[in-house]
């Protein structure tokens, strides 16, 4: 096997196994004369794709927009909820619970009220993108500020260091890692948390992104068209899990692949 | 006349009691521990993997409180909440290397004075420069992370890193046990030469008999919690590697090892 052929292996077969799921999927539809309305053709599908593609991209954009900011706050604000957290046990058993809270809590139950409360608008989307998706970093980042190798701690403790400064020195730094894994988790909620409030947002507003798009096509049975949304939609969540990525291996690279401690236990 | 003056006392452990609970269970770790260790000399803590080595290093390092008894450093009593100017006089050597991953070298030498606030002052930053090129790192290597290097380099900056303060005393907690042959009796060369130059106190431990000797003025032997006995290592100083090949050390080997045995037998 040539080294080109290795290195594409692992993006020939997953290609080659969706082909092949493609091919079958198309075979049933056609034999079995299933409607369209019911499951259309993935060459429909495609096609829905390409008519629609200023529709989506436009959508896409809109819908990008509120779960990256959505992402973004729950890393910013994520990351300062950890911060208090690893500082005060008290504060920690006070408030832990309702974090658990954040995340046990049905986000389709409580995006009405937030709509109610926020309006129909840009806001309320990233509001119910950042609830869906902060809870990740928060226990994260908490449990790597807390779990700081013994030796450093006591290496810092050897030199009087202040509060301010083993957080700042030494805890923080050796956080990042688990904010990357944190945010791993949290990029593909903040695009479900944005869909679906934009579900519930639906059409009567002036916006416009992939979750108004779908309640749209869904209203008027519009398979196809509803499926290319949904395409889109995974798109979108790949980038932003592909963002984080890029930014682990670049700008985050000192923090998080480092990490070669022998002094891990 | 100076020469007939008795070696000064710099540590004294009075009466050490120390045990930890491990669910219902008490285990005492020290028990009623006396030792004492002359200024600028060698002291090797011989002993079994759980005999209280690492503890007693800690205890005199203030970062673990016994329950009753007291450790002094000259005049001034240790504790964990003891004056900064006595925890200052003090560096402590790892099992591990112990460095912050996302830190050069350079940047992990200058940790220790920068958390007392002293990192920009010249002499600070010569003395840094100064150790650095003593324990054998390159200038190449001062800008390396952590990941870069070898076990034995990092150890190396370890050591560098405790030295940066000019500590009076420095405890090493089985520093090289993780190290080949070779680079340990090496580095055994390296910590004698660090002795003879800053005229440091050193409190070392270690269960291999053979570095024990070749260190220090005496060796503690460590046993259940107490020193079991108090030997004199007869060898003069400045030491040679050739010394370990020698009858005498060989059969001063003898000696030790029976009184390691003896000791918890």
């Amino acid at each position: 096997m040539s080294s080109l052929t290795r290195t594409m292996l692992p993006w020939i077969v997953p290609f080659a196994l969706s082909l092949a799921i493609a091919v079958i999927w198309h075979a049933i539809v056609t034999w079995f004369a299933i409607p369209a309305i019911v499951l259309p053709s993935p060459i429909a599908v495609l096609n829905a794709l390409w008519q629609e593609r200023l529709i989506l991209l436009h959508a896409s954009w809109v819908t990008l927009k509120a779960s990256a900011t959505g992402l973004l706050c729950s890393a910013v604000i994520g990351s300062l909820i950890a911060v208090v957290f690893s500082q005060s046990a008290s504060l920690r058993m006070a408030l832990y619970p309702y974090v658990i809270f954040l995340q046990t809590v049905p986000i389709v139950a409580i995006a009405p009220l937030l709509i109610i409360w926020s309006g129909n608008n840009f806001r309320t989307i990233v509001l119910v993108s950042t609830i869906i998706s902060i809870f990740p970093v928060i226990s994260n980042v908490t449990s790597g500020l807390l779990s700081v190798n013994e030796n450093l701690r006591d290496l810092f403790r050897m030199q009087s260091a202040t509060r301010w400064q083993l957080l700042t020195k030494l805890r923080i730094p050796a956080a990042v890692s688990q904010l990357v894994l944190g945010l791993r988790v949290s990029s593909g909620l903040s695009v479900i948390g944005a869909i679906v409030a934009e579900f519930f947002v639906g059409t009567s507003g002036d916006y416009d992104g992939l979750g108004t798009i779908m309640t749209a096509r869904q209203a008027n049975f519009k398979t196809a068209e509803l499926m290319a949304a949904l395409i889109a939609c995974t798109a979108l969540g790949l980038i932003l899990f592909a963002t984080v990525n890029l930014l682990d291996a670049t700008l985050l690279r000192r923090w998080t692949r480092a990490n070669g401690f022998e002094s891990d236990k | 006349m100076e020469s007939t003056l008795p070696a000064q006392q710099l540590i004294v452990c009075s009466q050490i009691q120390l045990s930890f609970t491990v669910g219902r269970k008490s285990q005492t770790v020290l028990d009623q521990l006396d030792l004492s260790v002359n200024s600028g000399q060698i002291v090797s803590l011989l002993g079994p993997s759980g005999c209280g080595k690492s503890t007693l290093l800690k205890v005199i390092a203030g970062l673990v409180d016994p329950q009753s008894g007291s450790t002094a450093i000259g005049d001034q009593l240790v504790s964990q909440r003891m004056q900064r100017t006595t925890r200052d006089r003090m560096a402590f050597v790892f099992q591990e290397p112990a460095l912050l991953p996302w830190r050069t070298v350079w940047s992990n030498v200058m940790l220790p004075n920068e958390l007392r606030g002293k990192a920009n002052q010249g002499e600070t930053i010569d003395r840094a420069k100064h150790f650095l090129n003593l324990v054998g790192l390159q200038q190449s290597d001062w800008k390396k992370l952590p990941s870069q290097l070898s076990g034995g380099m990092k150890m190396r900056a370890s050591i560098a890193r405790a030295m940066s303060t000019k500590p009076s005393i420095l405890l090493l907690d089985e520093p090289f046990a993780a190290l080949d042959d070779m680079l340990r009796s090496k580095l055994n060369d390296l910590l004698l030469t660090i002795s003879a130059e800053e005229k440091c106190t050193m409190l070392f431990v270690t269960h291999n008999i053979g570095e024990a000797i070749y260190l220090s003025h005496e060796i503690a032997i460590m046993s259940r919690g107490k020193i079991a006995q108090m030997i004199s290592v007869p060898f003069p100083f400045p030491r040679v590697a050739t010394l370990r090949s020698t009858s005498e050390f060989a059969a001063f080997y003898g000696h030790v090892s029976g009184a390691l045995n003896e000791s918890h037998a």
